[in-house]
């Protein structure tokens, strides 16, 4: 049998984590399938066929797709699922909601967040915020798997010539409208797959204070990350938060500024490579997971810091 | 208008989980529980509904052991009227208790269902989807704002990208973010009430639902410890060393 992979797009583009979920799948079992749903999503079609590991592609096109309702996409899934022994998509908000919608319909009991493959029924996910690790099988004919994106590397995204099929759409669900999407736009890499995260949390004391964060991101080229009490205070909106229930980020380097390290907060930066730590609190937890931690207060050490990075600028110039 | 509140018993969000010495799960014995942090923000969101005069019945479900008793009462303290325990021993999978759910939602003829988003002990983050698609409902994941209007219900829900907003029609299934609300605190008296407050007792037997685990779960394991860091004395000092030691900047 084989793995039915489900692609997630703004119709004309993959999304990145789509091809972090592809060699996820394609661990499970290599005759590997991607399923394309959307409306005029011809353009994102034919990336998802240029995947080398991607052997067929499924596109579903129709006008009740544009905006990927759960309750739309579930039923051409669960339909398609007939022939696959898989069903698998990234474990970020677009997977989350839909994946145990498709997985009740097969009556399977779905894998979540899965970060490693063992092998195509066995998995490793992390349980209590990373705290601990379960090593489990899955025992239902069909499986349904959610993967953590950052801990696959993302696959090939060229050279390959899949065919792509159509699909039949399903009828629309008529008790779920989509009404509008604030995307918050920003000339930065993205935070899930940024190469360096600055993160800012309570210790900020305001929004306006996280200026500083965001000058430390602009000599860096990094995304900006926060701890949930940043956000939950409206110093900084939700799309930011880094932890339990928030986005999970693997940088090469972390820093975290006026962050206690919440457990929660850790769940969701703790696999980065190197982590810097920013706090006046020498107890703060969130040192029991720092490379390099200075205790001081940021207000003082943050403009110091950017300085430090000036003076490297000039000696690189 | 009545609403189902769907709420679990899991280890406090404050307690350092620890993993048992044979591998098999992690330590619960003499461990602080308490109520699943977004399940406190689906019972709040629900006892504001029907503060405004929305809803005229919050009942609270929670399924598990006789000692998830303690959660439905502490639903019924903050402002549930009455409560459901499912009694079910051993791993419960999100599919076994959506299954279970279900059977309640077709006893009790709610028009929405309420639960938190993902549960901490688990993270596995399915029920409210799973019984949605049970139920054939439409479903609001991750929801940080409800607003009624009359049979349909707009909310607000928190997407990686930001935030989404969608129309949907009662029935509904919310499952609810942290920043959906700020859970109060129960007060002495609401306590004292609460203990007044019905709770039925059902065996998860007797509904009829298959809830064996699905998912073998072969061991747990503590994850790899990070080797211990360094504290830096100045600004200088760690710029130095994320340039030449680490090598990052």
């Amino acid at each position: 049998m084989s793995v039915l992979l489900v692609a997630e797009h703004n119709n004309k583009e993959l999304k990145p984590f789509t091809l972090n979920a592809v060699t996820a799948a394609s661990q499970m079992d290599t005759d590997l399938h991607a399923v394309i749903i959307g409306s005029n999503c011809g353009d994102a079609a034919k990336k998802l066929s240029e995947l080398p590991l991607v052997k067929k592609v499924i596109q579903v096109e129709a006008a009740h797709y544009e905006n990927f309702v759960a309750e739309n996409f579930a039923p051409v899934i669960v339909k398609l699922a007939e022939n696959y022994s898989h069903v698998v998509c990234s474990a970020n908000t677009f997977g989350k909601n839909l994946m145990p919608r498709i997985a009740a319909s097969l009556d399977t009991s779905q894998v979540s967040d899965i970060i490693k493959v063992i092998s195509a029924d066995t998995f490793l996910r992390p349980i209590y915020a990373g705290n601990a690790f379960a090593t489990v099988k899955s025992k239902d004919p069909k499986k349904c798997i959610t993967i953590r994106p950052t801990s696959f590397d993302p696959c090939e995204s060229s050279g390959g010539s899949a065919p792509i099929e159509k699909a039949e759409p399903s009828e629309e669900f008529n008790n779920t409208k989509f009404v509008k999407r604030e995307e918050i736009k920003s000339d930065r890499p993205e935070l899930g797959t940024a190469r360096v995260v600055v993160s800012g949390g309570r210790g900020m004391q305001s929004g306006d204070n996280f200026k500083l964060i965001t000058s430390v991101a602009d000599k860096l080229n990094a995304a900006i990350g926060a701890s949930r009490a940043a956000v939950d205070a409206g110093y900084i909106s939700n799309d930011h938060q880094v932890g339990q229930t928030g986005k999970v980020v693997v940088p090469d380097l972390y820093i975290a500024i006026g962050i206690s390290g919440a457990i929660q907060h850790l769940a969701g930066m703790k696999e980065s490579k190197v982590i810097v730590a920013i706090n006046k609190d020498g107890e703060a937890p969130i040192f029991s997971v720092a490379d390099y931690g200075l205790e001081a207060d940021l207000f003082e050490a943050v403009p110091q810091f950017i300085e430090e990075l000036n003076k490297l600028n000039t000696i690189q110039k | 208008m009545k609403i189902l509140v769907a709420v679990k018993r899991v280890i406090d969000y404050n307690v350092q989980v620890r993993v048992k010495e044979d591998n098999t799960g992690v330590v619960t014995e003499n461990v602080k529980m308490s109520t699943n942090p977004p399940d406190d923000n689906a019972i709040e969101e629900a006892v504001k509904i029907k503060e405004s005069g929305k809803a005229t019945e919050v009942v609270a479900v929670s399924v598990g052991e006789e000692k998830a008793q303690e959660t439905v009462r502490k639903a019924l303290a903050v402002g549930a009227d009455r409560g459901i325990l499912i009694k079910a021993d051993g791993i419960l999978e999100p599919l076994a208790v959506s299954k279970l759910l279900q059977k309640i939602v077709e006893k009790e003829k709610p028009d929405l269902v309420f639960m938190g988003k993902q549960a901490i002990d688990d993270d596995c983050n399915q029920t409210g989807q799973m019984l949605s698609a049970l139920l054939n409902w439409p479903q609001a994941t991750f929801a940080s704002k409800i607003e009624i209007k009359d049979k349909k219900l707009e909310v607000t829900r928190e997407i990686d990208e930001g935030l989404e907003t969608i129309e949907i029609n009662i029935p509904a299934i919310v499952t609810c973010d942290l920043r959906l609300n700020e859970p109060r605190y129960a007060s002495l008296p609401n306590i004292m009430k609460a203990k007044k407050k019905p709770i039925e007792q059902i065996n998860a037997s007797d509904l009829g639902v298959d809830t064996s685990p699905r998912i073998e779960q072969i061991k747990v394991e503590e994850p790899p410890k990070r080797k211990a860091g360094i504290k830096v004395k100045s600004v200088a000092e760690l710029v130095q060393k994320l340039k030449n030691e680490a090598k990052v900047i």
